[in-house]
């Protein structure tokens, strides 16, 4: 029997904190605290992710798809065809600005996330990539809903429908990164954060070759396309879902550009989050 | 532990912390007493290596703050003056999540949470969130989610401030029992009686520069006496009647609302002002704090 009467140590001298593995695994640490802030709104997650992808294309597919298809589809496949890898890759865009705009501005300004991190051996860039792997964490999920829904509808086989899982995580980074970039430059919210999704994410929505084909736009409206993000992505999503002839001739172009931006975005990110957190 | 010569930091051409030198010991618990604005956040942000110095020496650990950061920081417990919880998690989520971004494993860090949230006093809220806590809560939870690491050293920036007085001897005795064990404790306040209580040695800190250092009570025994009387006269008349207190007790301070006689016996001083026809509205005689060695140093008191 012992003869002490106080409570236990506090500090427990048996176990460290441990740096090396911190300077490894930090980034993972952040993703947890972002899927345990996610869990309080699962539910809605989950019926927004597994409702629209079904919504969208049955009512393209059922409406638009059977007027479109009454001539001969478009560029040679039946509409919905042609629309379902833009469609979820769109939905991957809006989800990837969704996260940045609101973890990045939410993370310093409304729930403390980064000046806490701060406080840790986390550094700035394990910051930036943790949250661009917790978009990735709701991207997933979407791009899965939406490839059990192509399947269904008998839109493409399975494998197929899979290679847009990497052209998915590869625009969800190239947007991630640019937002976060951005919007880590902000101090105050005055309006300007919903910006990014009603000037930014709906006409490039709208300007990416995502409903129509690019060239169907007048010469002076089509460099929108180029310049977008989602219209790269959107042709190797449809080089990999029915060998559409430019994207697959273009491939390694469209994979630069958006590489390219996704390490400009990172690159600006990191640089913003260590000016914000040095005061 | 934590060694700083000329260490300095300005803001544009504002310089907050103007070329302080000190040296922390291990188990030492060190105190920076200061008023608002003094450099007491910003010194303790660059000992946290969270803010790079603009000048001078620094080394925490035997590391340099500027280069070893992570370093550093794995092994301190920071508690910054604004709590910075993740107020929509709930507390025992906000403790682990901490945890784990010291690549500490998970069942560890949920073990270390349990037992911190009893130290913390707070398992009854273990499942709620953090915004509906009271402040004292917040700060004694924010204490719990500074120690998952089992720092060496812990920062503490004005633990106490906006908690009543049951809620600030709650934590004052949690941090002695952690000073006990031999933790370094580093403490900023503008309380007397906190710096007296949790500091074995401090420096006392004013527009960024160190005016002096000493434990608490070599302080007040080299700046003021042992006692003082504070009488008040009503604010319009306390310059008129310091005029007849002259010369009583070894030195005297005529503040706006009350005049303060330092003596080393303060019956003594009343009854001298007694003697000379006057007849203050109120009078008491305390023991020297902290407060009057600020007041003696700058000849402004610590909270305006
Ligand atoms: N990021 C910053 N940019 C510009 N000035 C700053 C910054 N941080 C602090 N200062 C200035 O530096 C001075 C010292 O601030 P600091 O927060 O260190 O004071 P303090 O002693 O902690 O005061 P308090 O008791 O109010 O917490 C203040 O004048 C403050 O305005
Ligand atoms: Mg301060």
């Amino acid at each position: 029997m012992t003869t002490t009467t106080g409570p236990a140590a506090v500090i427990d001298k048996t176990m460290a904190a441990d740096p090396a593995r911190a300077r490894r695994w930090g980034w993972w640490a952040v993703v947890e605290h972002l899927v345990l802030r996610m869990r309080r709104y699962i539910a809605t997650l989950l019926i927004t992710g597994i409702g629209s992808p079904f919504l969208y294309l049955l009512g393209l597919g059922a409406g638009l798809g059977v007027l479109v298809d009454e001539g001969e589809g478009v560029g040679g496949v039946p509409y919905l065809t042609f629309v379902a890898p833009a469609l979820v890759l769109a939905s991957v865009m809006q989800t990837s600005v969704q996260e940045n705009v609101l973890g990045t501005f939410g993370g310093f300004k409304w729930f403390n996330m980064f000046p806490a991190m701060r406080l840790t051996p986390v550094t700035p860039a394990q910051m930036a990539v943790g949250v661009q792997v917790g978009a990735l964490i709701r991207v997933l999920p979407l791009l899965g809903f939406y490839l059990i829904a192509v399947v269904a509808f008998g839109i493409a086989d399975p494998l197929r429908a899979l290679a847009l899982v990497p052209v998915g995580v590869l625009l969800s980074l190239a947007v991630g990164f640019l937002v976060m970039g951005w919007v880590s430059t902000q101090e105050h919210d005055r309006g300007q954060l919903s910006f990014v999704e009603r000037f930014g994410v709906v006409p490039l929505t709208l300007f990416s070759g995502t409903y129509f084909p690019l060239d169907t736009l007048p010469g002076y409206l089509q460099p929108i396309g180029w310049v977008s993000p989602l219209w790269h992505a959107v042709e190797l999503g449809r080089a990999a879902m029915y060998g559409h002839r430019p994207g697959i001739d273009l491939a390694a172009v469209h994979i630069g550009y958006l590489a390219l931006l996704a390490a400009a975005g990172a690159w600006l990110s990191v640089r913003h989050f260590r000016r914000r957190l040095d005061e | 532990m934590i060694s700083a010569r000329s260490l300095t930091k300005r803001f544009g051409d504002f310089t907050a912390v103007d070329g302080i030198d000190f040296d922390i010991a291990p188990g030492e618990s060190f105190g920076f007493l200061g008023p608002n604005g003094a450099g007491k956040s910003t010194t303790m942000r660059m000992i946290a290596a969270t803010s790079t110095r603009t000048d001078g020496d620094l080394t925490v650990l035997g590391l340099d703050t500027n280069h070893h950061g992570p370093e550093i920081r794995a092994q301190l417990g920071i508690v910054p003056q604004g709590d910075l919880l993740d107020e929509e998690l709930r507390v025992i989520d906000n403790l682990t999540v901490y945890g784990r971004y010291f690549g500490l494993p998970r069942a560890y860090v949920r073990r270390r949470a349990e037992d911190l949230l009893d130290f913390a006093q707070l398992r009854e809220k273990r499942l709620s969130r953090v915004e509906g806590l009271s402040g004292g809560m917040k700060r004694r939870l924010t204490i719990a989610r500074g120690l998952i690491n089992n720092p060496r050293i812990m920062l503490l920036d004005e633990p106490t401030t906006g908690l009543d007085p049951q809620a600030r001897h709650i934590l004052w005795d949690r941090l002695f029992r952690l000073k006990e064990e031999g933790t370094t404790l580093v403490v900023t306040t503008h309380f007397m009686d906190e710096a007296e209580q949790l500091c074995d040695r401090l420096v006392v800190i004013d527009r960024g520069r160190i005016v002096t250092e000493g434990s608490p009570s070599s302080l007040i025994r080299r700046y003021s006496t042992r006692e003082v009387l504070e009488v008040r006269f009503g604010s319009s008349r306390n310059e008129e009647a310091a005029r007849t207190t002259a010369g009583i007790g070894d030195r005297q301070e005529v503040l706006p609302d009350r005049i303060l006689i330092y003596a080393d016996d303060g019956e003594n001083a009343l009854q001298a002002v007694l003697d000379r026809g006057l007849e203050p509205v109120t009078s008491l005689v305390r023991r020297s704090s902290l407060e009057d060695v600020f007041l003696r140093l700058t000849g402004r008191s610590l909270i305006e």
